[in-house]
Formats: structure tokens, C-alpha cells, sequence
């Protein structure tokens, strides 16, 4: 069975799992059923323990659905705390479903698929050793990619079911009212995590800070919170992100930011009350410098940025460049620590971010995004899951998401050392070419050709140098040869959905 | 030609390649380091073999440690290793350059 954009999909493996073959990106307007957490009554008055294997005990039991938020990334110290007891008390047959896997925690979920204490995973991307672990079929049944955006329409539809969420927090009080904001370590917004603690039959809360009642701004609310544990500590506050996010220096990376910045200025999307969404590959992040100068040069103000949000954004939230900051994550420190303090920078759910079924998503509103990737195809399809080997190695995070965008940009670079960005098909579709429109090299720039209103809106722009993508991808081909075909096996060790919970492409075992 | 002592050319750096010859009885034999083995391992040993060939040497046990090299810039350190190693540094073939 074949898809849309031309995958070839695992016939048996999607009909046992009932899922049906991507289409379109375009979402209609159905009328949808959404699910509600099942509730244990109680006035709130026990919720506080102090032994996180006692509630682990209580609450987690063989065939469970268990979740937890990645908000802390490499500095997180909840998920291995928890998934120790849990493989320790021999539980067996679990469905992992975090909002994405970060490396510290790479280990431990590989022992626990060892084991049999996790047997399915449900993630936003993998990397490292359990990307790899997973592309040499360390886990049987197939791991299920999902976008930030289609997590929230899986819990908000019941096709991930959460038993119990283990959400650690900065701060919280023994009712469980919580944020991001305040304490040791901070993240900024809990975007990802409230849709767990919303969804959730039964929500932990973690933290090495517990405030008095009742604790204030509350993300996450006492009415959704079954225990409070108190821990040593939730994260280590310097992994969690750097200071604030400095540009990039290297030169190639800054050609395609100033090229992107030409394509948004001379777009027509480029006026009074714009909006716009940067991803967090170097060069995207570069486009908010050239672009702050674009903004005061021609005296234009954006409306809103969103997304994962980084320190130079916030800054333009300071100069009155952009009006609001619609934050469902945080990258740096800068960004963490600012949200407290300012009004406008408004923290989102994950739904309200990007759920497509929804009453409308923030995406959907989006004039702008700049995205990056690890290969687009001839077709503009985009891969930013499997690498170059074929493995396992990244995260559909918000890119199919934001490419809902009225003009999505991916900017990468023509060649990295010798692997062609722009190949004639990449190696895993994530996001499809219909809703990609610009692609931006340090060469030049591809217009997919269903745009002819850009086509024409950047012919007539000299700095702007347009080939077709082929050209493009036949001058990286020229560049770096010929590479032998990549070699897979006839396991399938991962299904990609599309935010509309159809398969958009399968991941096969490599093959060594 | 003959190898005459072990030679380096090349450094670790992203895009480049090191290439160490040293000596051996007979034929060409190569060891490579390459995270791009599985694409490009074939290319890179046919460009190091061909250029050994061009400059007359059948005999050399070659290390390649490929950083995502060009074929260009292997060709290049190829045979800046193989100059030395043969020491003609100072006597180029310049007609196979």
C-alpha cells in the first residue's frame, strides 16, 4: 500500500493498529468526540508523600500507559528517578508516552525495553543510543512518532490514553498547583505537560520545591493533581538550556539567514501585524538578527511569534518589535526566566499550539516559519528523523506542525561534509512537500512550483538567486558524487504519523 | 614507486580526511574510518587506489580517517602522503599531477 507522497506503508502492522494511509494535509472541518479523564474524588488534604516508590507502587500497575514532559531535556532528573522503580518493582508491558525522549534518558529506556518493562513508545523523536537501539529492532512493536501538535489530538481523542503522568515541577504546593517559573530548576512554560495533567486518569507531580498554599501563577491546577511528592531534586538547572542562545557564527549558516530574511521582506506576508515562528537549527535562529533590522528599517511590527522560544525572541518582545510571544517551550534560560516577569509572553498547551483538531490552533494563524531539516526531497518533502545511515536521530517536534504556516521556509544547507541535504527522495517523510513552500540554501533558493505567487513575487527580486529544486539537488549530487543506496531489513521499527494521526511514512531496521 | 617511511598527510577536521601510508610486500590494502562508510566507503577507497595508482605505487597498506571529505581533498592528501612517504617531495610527478 502506497500513500500520498508515494511510501510504500506496512499493510498488516497499520490495519492491526487501525490507521489508515496519509491523504492531504488539509484538515476539513469534522465534527470530533473528544475523551475525559476518569476522576478519584478526594479534598485534596492527602496528596503530599514523601516516597516517590510508594506512589509508584500505588499507582502504576502491568499494561499501563505511563507519560512524562521533556521541559527539563538533558538536565532532567524525574524520568530515570521514576522508571528505576518502576523496573525495579518488575512491572512489565508498558507504553512509554512522554511529549519526546531527551539523551539522559536514553539508558534507562533501553534497559526497561530489555526487560519487558516497556514494550511500546509512543515519542516526539529519539536520538543517540536509543535511536539506534530501535533502528537495529531493539524494540518489537513499532515506535509511534508524533508531532507536538497531533500528541495533543491523540490524548484529546483517547488514541493515547494516559494512566498515569509523572510531571516533574520547579515548584508546586500540596495541593499540587504548579509552574514552570519559579525555583531551582525553571523551564519557563509547561506547554507540553498540561496536556498530561488535563488528559491524565491519574497526574504525580514531582518537585524539590514545595511553596505554600496556594501557590500562584498555577499552570497546572489542584483539580488535576492526584499526588505531590517531594524529591531531592527535579532537574539540574544547568543542562536544562544554555544562558541565552547566541547566534551562530559560522559563516555558511549566516549566508542562508540573510537569504531567508530576503525571502520574508519581499514576501507578501512582510507587513504591520505579521506573525512568525522560528525552529531551533542555527541558521533559523540566525534569521531573528537580520530580521529585527528588517523590522525597524521598514518600521513593521510583528503580532506574535510562537513555538519554542529562545532569548533573542524575548528581546524583541522588550524592543516592541513583536507584541506577543505565544511560548509553548523554552529554549534557554533567558526565555525561562522572562515569562514570570512579563504579561505578554503567554504560555500555551500543546493544543492550543498546534492541535489540528481543535477550534483553532495558534499554527493556523501563523504567516511565517522557518524551519530546518535534515533532507528535502525534489517533491519538497522533509525529513528531520532519520539521518544520512538511516537511523533513527531527531524529532518531528512542531515541524508539520508549523508548516501549516502561510509561507513555511525550510533553510538548510545545500551539502553537510559530504551528505546531500537536497536529494531526490528522502529517506523518511516527516513533513510533506504540499505544505512546504521556500527552500533556502547558501546557493540559492527553491520556490515550490504550486506558489506561483511567489515564483513571481522573488523573480523580480535580484538578491534573491532562485533555481529549481532540481537544479539544486543535481548541484549537491555534483558536489559530493555518488552515494551507495542505504541498505534496510523488512522490520518495521517506527510508524510517522501526520498530524492527523494518519501514517505519512514507516522506518525500517538498518541493516549492518 | 616504493614507500620508503610512514607518512601523513591530512588532518581531522570536518571535510578533510588523514591519510597514513606505510609499507607493505605487496598490493594496495586500506583501512577506513568514515561515518559516511556506508554511502561513500567504496568511492573513497577507489580515489585513494586510483591516485596511488596514477603514481606508480602497487605496494602500500594505506589508514584513511575520513571526516566527510571531497573527492578532491582525499586525492589531494593522497598524494601529499604519498610524496612523502616516497620522498619526492622535492621531485613531484609533475605529469601525473
Amino acid at each position: 500500500m502506497k500513500n500520498s507522497v508515494n511510501r510504500q506503508l506496512p499493510e498488516e502492522i497499520m490495519q492491526q493498529l487501525g490507521y489508515q494511509a496519509f491523504q492531504s494535509t488539509e484538515i476539513g472541518s469534522p465534527d470530533i468526540q473528544r475523551v475525559a479523564p476518569k476522576v478519584h474524588v478526594s479534598t485534596g488534604n492527602d496528596k503530599l508523600c514523601t516516597s516517590l516508590e510508594e506512589v509508584v507502587k500505588k499507582t502504576v500497575q502491568d499494561g499501563m500507559t505511563i507519560s512524562f514532559h521533556h521541559h527539563f531535556r538533558n538536565g532532567d532528573f524525574v524520568f530515570n528517578q521514576v522508571m528505576r522503580i518502576i523496573i525495579d518493582a518488575g512491572i512489565k508491558n508498558l507504553t512509554l508516552a512522554p511529549s519526546s525522549l531527551t539523551g539522559v534518558m536514553n539508558d534507562l529506556v533501553i534497559e526497561a525495553i530489555k526487560a519487558g518493562t516497556v514494550t511500546n513508545i509512543t515519542s516526539s523523536g529519539m536520538r543517540g543510543s536509543l535511536g539506534d537501539f530501535v533502528s537495529h529492532g531493539g524494540l518489537k512493536n513499532p515506535v509511534i512518532f508524533r508531532s507536538h501538535g497531533d500528541r495533543a489530538r491523540a490524548i484529546e481523542h483517547g488514541d493515547i490514553k494516559i494512566d498515569v503522568a509523572f510531571l516533574g515541577v520547579p515548584n508546586a504546593d500540596r495541593l499540587g498547583n504548579a509552574n514552570g517559573m519559579q525555583g531551582k530548576a525553571v523551564f519557563g512554560s509547561l506547554g507540553y505537560a498540561l496536556m498530561d495533567a488535563q488528559y491524565a486518569d491519574k497526574v504525580v507531580l514531582l518537585t524539590d520545591n514545595l511553596v505554600s498554599y496556594p501557590n500562584t501563577p498555577a499552570s497546572i491546577k489542584q483539580t488535576q493533581v492526584d499526588y505531590v511528592v517531594q524529591v531531592d531534586q527535579v532537574g539540574d538547572p544547568e543542562k536544562i538550556g544554555s544562558g541565552a542562545t547566541r547566534f551562530t557564527k559560522d559563516p555558511k549558516e549566516l549566508k542562508i539567514a540573510s537569504l531567508v530574511n530576503e525571502v520574508i521582506v519581499n514576501s507578501p506576508y512582510f507587513k504591520e501585524g505579521f506573525s512568525f515562528q522560528t525552529g531551533s537549527g542555527g541558521a533559523a535562529l540566525a534569521v531573528t538578527r537580520y530580521l529585527r533590522q528588517a523590522m525597524l528599517d521598514h518600521k513593521i511590527k510583528a503580532s506574535f511569534t510562537l513555538g519554542g522560544i529562545t532569548k533573542p525572541m524575548i528581546d524583541l518582545l522588550d524592543e516592541g518589535l513583536v507584541d506577543k510571544v505565544m511560548d509553548v517551550q523554552d529554549f534557554d534560560k533567558g526565555a525561562a526566566e522572562s515569562m514570570q516577569k512579563n504579561a505578554h509572553q503567554q504560555e500555551i498547551d500543546a493544543s492550543w499550539y498546534a492541535d489540528p483538531d481543535n477550534k483553532g490552533a495558534m499554527v493556523d494563524q501563523l504567516d511565517v516559519a522557518i524551519l530546518s531539516a535534515l533532507e528535502i526531497d525534489t517533491k519538497f518533502n522533509v525529513n528531520v528523523m532519520s539521518g544520512s545511515d538511516g537511523v533513527i536521530r531527531g524529532a518531528v517536534g512542531g515541524h508539520q506542525d508549523a508548516a501549516t504556516a502561510k509561507m513555511t521556509i525550510i533553510c538548510a544547507p545545500l551539502v553537510r561534509g559530504r551528505i546531500a541535504t537536497v536529494v531526490p527522495d528522502v529517506t523518511t517523510v516527516v513533513t510533506p512537500g504540499d505544505s512546504i513552500d521556500v527552500l533556502v540554501t547558501e546557493y540559492g533558493i527553491a520556490i515550490n512550483p504550486k506558489r506561483e505567487d511567489l515564483q513571481q513575487a522573488f523573480s523580480k527580486v535580484r538578491s534573491l538567486p532562485v533555481y529549481t529544486i532540481e537544479e539544486l539537488q543535481q548541484l549537491a549530487a555534483k558536489k559530493v558524487g555518488q552515494a551507495a543506496p542505504l541498505e534496510f531489513t523488512d522490520q518495521t521499527v517506527a510508524l510517522v504519523e501526520y498530524r492527523d494521526g494518519t501514517i505519512i511514512d514507516q522506518i525500517k531496521a538498518v541493516k549492518d | 614507486m616504493e614507500i620508503k617511511e610512514t607518512a601523513v598527510a591530512g588532518t581531522l577536521e570536518s571535510s578533510d580526511i588523514q591519510i597514513m601510508i606505510t609499507k607493505a610486500d605487496q598490493g594496495i590494502s586500506i583501512e577506513l574510518e568514515s561515518d559516511v562508510a556506508k554511502q561513500f566507503g567504496q568511492q573513497i577507497k577507489k580515489v585513494i587506489t586510483d591516485t596511488l595508482k596514477q603514481l606508480d605505487i602497487d605496494a602500500a597498506h594505506v589508514k584513511a580517517v575520513d571526516k566527510g571529505a571531497l573527492d578532491c581533498v582525499i586525492k589531494a592528501r593522497t598524494i601529499a602522503a604519498a610524496q612523502r612517504a616516497t620522498k619526492t617531495v622535492d621531485t613531484p610527478a609533475w605529469e601525473v599531477l
